[in-house]
């Protein structure tokens, strides 16, 4: 296993200080390790997951401090450039991920310099900004989670908000991520989907790890004190432009939870507990649409617009033109013995939680082992159902 | 399966949408009208031909509007104002989605109405106040719909409707307006 860093390095270099799981500890376990503290309800900060990938890796064959700078195929082996040393595999799995590196609209280009822009991926903590105003932009779990600690620091938030995945923290009693591993909905396999590639490019939910089990949507952020605004679209003159579509997106998202609570009361059937639902989302009235970024209402920018994947390395057409792996539930397409693991519903929805990769990791393996054993497999073979 | 019929062949729109996602050039389509002052604030605008798929394409009919302003805008009143062109555009959009989607979802639609309104400040257009906009502040669209489905199912048509219009999107983002003289 090769990494370029230490083991769990993106958990102890790449995230913010106060970072936790969105999963509860008890659900956070790898095969052999279960959870096994005293707060199973509570959230791992990234440090302790540094940890818990170290205890598990404990005996496994890892060599860090090895980046891979190319990974390329020759006849029928594939050939690696390492910052260690050439290497020769006849199977490579790529497990590097999906958040390589942030995604920043271009947009950003145009602001003017002495607004201060910080990507989520660069943000440890509020002291890095200016004092003053804070447009967050994204309303994904990381920019509900920085919107409110930045609020928190004194400064005053306007929280930038587009297609975002609305869920509460529980939902009769239970963490909601209970309810999405209990009734299966986390276990929905990639070919089962309607709209697969939808799918993968859903939003993390706005959920944050607390000891409270607060809610952390946007009615509970407008509590708080946060604007809410619509996508930023353009920017013209300075002057920051906001979709005026915000009422859709925040539509869509109540809905969209509505039906997956749904989707948890006919799994429940019946139970001591009663269905919830929770208020449609609020907004200023009317929402801005747009504010001067010369006025210095807005001192500094936090973009919580994503992560892509970082693929440079790969020196094999395999990459689409938007970036992503080509591949079919894990099996890298048009380049046999190569497979991924850790990208969003590569296998199925819970494909990217620490518990989920464990099912991925077993089907990609027995594919995998079938293929050393030179068993032929029809290209874009998809993997058997046990 | 049911087999409900709105009357949108959405099995040739998911056809398209498979094709022109690998062919971006045979997407792009160009829209066009042709306008003729006529006096005052009437003029006519005519629309016969768009490019799409590749080609010049055109309707089967030629279409012609005449925008003008009504008496309390001192003018004759030789046809609707420009702005409310824009209602007209939002309504077919959203009513196409609602129709477009209801079909996907096989959800039997037996009416659509809407309402369309835009709020409007005429100081701006007027000059009279620098701080009011030239356009709508705000538009708002109520839609009536009875269909084979639950209010959640027809919100959800509704919402996702918006999330496919070209109009909706004109209207709520920016886009970007050149106009030169030749």
């Amino acid at each position: 296993m090769l990494e370029r860093g230490e083991v769990g390095n993106s958990w102890r270099r790449e995230r913010w200080d106060s970072l936790r799981l969105l999963t509860p500890n008890w659900q956070s376990r790898l095969p052999g390790l279960p959870y096994e503290g005293s707060d199973p309800d509570g959230y791992m900060t990234a440090a302790e997951v540094g940890e818990l990938i170290a205890r598990f890796a404990a005996g496994a064959p890892v060599r860090t401090g090895t980046a891979v700078t190319s990974l390329r195929r020759s006849e029928d082996a594939y050939e690696l450039t390492t910052g260690q040393g050439e290497l020769r595999a006849r199977t490579v799995v790529i497990a590097t991920g999906a958040c390589n590196a942030p995604v920043v609209p271009s947009l950003a280009s145009a602001l003017p310099a002495k607004v201060r822009q910080l990507t989520a991926f660069a943000y440890r903590n509020p002291a890095q900004l200016p004092d003053g105003g804070v447009l967050v932009v994204g309303a994904s779990a990381t920019g509900v989670q920085l919107a409110a600690e930045l609020y928190e620091s004194g400064r005053p938030v306007v929280l930038a908000v587009g297609e975002h995945v609305r869920l509460p923290r529980t939902y009769r009693g239970r963490d909601v991520l209970w309810w999405m591993d209990a009734s299966g909905v986390w276990d929905q396999r990639y070919d089962e989907l309607d709209d697969l590639p939808r799918a993968r490019r859903l939003p993390s939910p706005q959920l944050v790890g607390t000891s409270e089990r607060t809610t952390l949507d946007l009615n509970a952020l407008t509590t708080r004190g946060i604007e809410l605004v619509g996508r930023w679209a353009a920017i013209r003159d300075s002057r920051a432009l906001f979709s005026g579509g915000l009422r859709n997106v925040c539509s869509l998202a109540d809905l969209k939870m509505e039906r997956l609570l749904d989707t948890f009361d006919e799994w429940a059937e019946t139970s001591d507990t009663a269905p919830e639902r929770f208020a449609p989302t609020e907004l200023p009235r009317p929402p801005r649409l747009e504010i001067d970024l010369r006025n210095g209402e807005i001192r500094s920018i936090l973009w919580a617009t994503g992560y892509r994947p970082d693929y440079s390395w790969l020196d094999l057409p395999v990459v689409d033109k938007k970036g992503h792996l080509r591949h079919g539930g894990g099996v890298v397409v048009d380049s046999p013995g190569l497979y991924a693991l850790c990208l969003p519903v590569l296998r199925r929805r819970k494909s990217t939680f620490i518990h989920g990769i464990e099912d991925d990791a077993r089907d990609v393996v027995d594919h995998l082992s079938a293929y050393l054993a030179g068993e032929a497999r029809a290209p874009g073979y998809a993997l058997a159902r046990e | 399966m049911t087999t409900i019929d709105n009357g949108v062949n959405v099995q040739a729109l998911l056809d398209a949408r498979e094709v022109l996602a690998g062919a971006p050039e045979a997407a792009q389509f160009t829209w066009k009208a042709t306008s003729k002052w006529t006096n005052g604030v009437h003029s006519q605008t005519t629309i016969q031909n768009f490019f799409g798929l590749g080609e010049e394409r055109s309707h089967k009919a030629v279409a012609v509007f005449d925008a003008d302003h009504p008496e309390v805008f001192a003018a004759p009143d030789n046809g609707i104002t420009p702005i409310e062109y824009l209602l007209v555009g939002l309504a077919g959009c959203l009513t196409a989605g609602v129709a477009s989607v209801a079909q996907n979802r096989g959800i039997q639609l037996r009416s659509v109405e809407s309402t369309v309104e835009g709020n409007h400040d005429i100081r701006g257009i007027l000059g009279a106040d620098s701080d009011v906009r030239n356009g709508f502040n705000d538009i708002k669209v109520t839609f009536q719909i009875d269909a084979d489905a639950s209010r959640q199912e027809i919100e959800a048509l509704v919402a996702q409707s918006q999330k496919r219009s070209a109009v909706f999107d004109a209207l709520t983002n920016p886009t970007e307006v050149s106009v030169e003289v030749v």
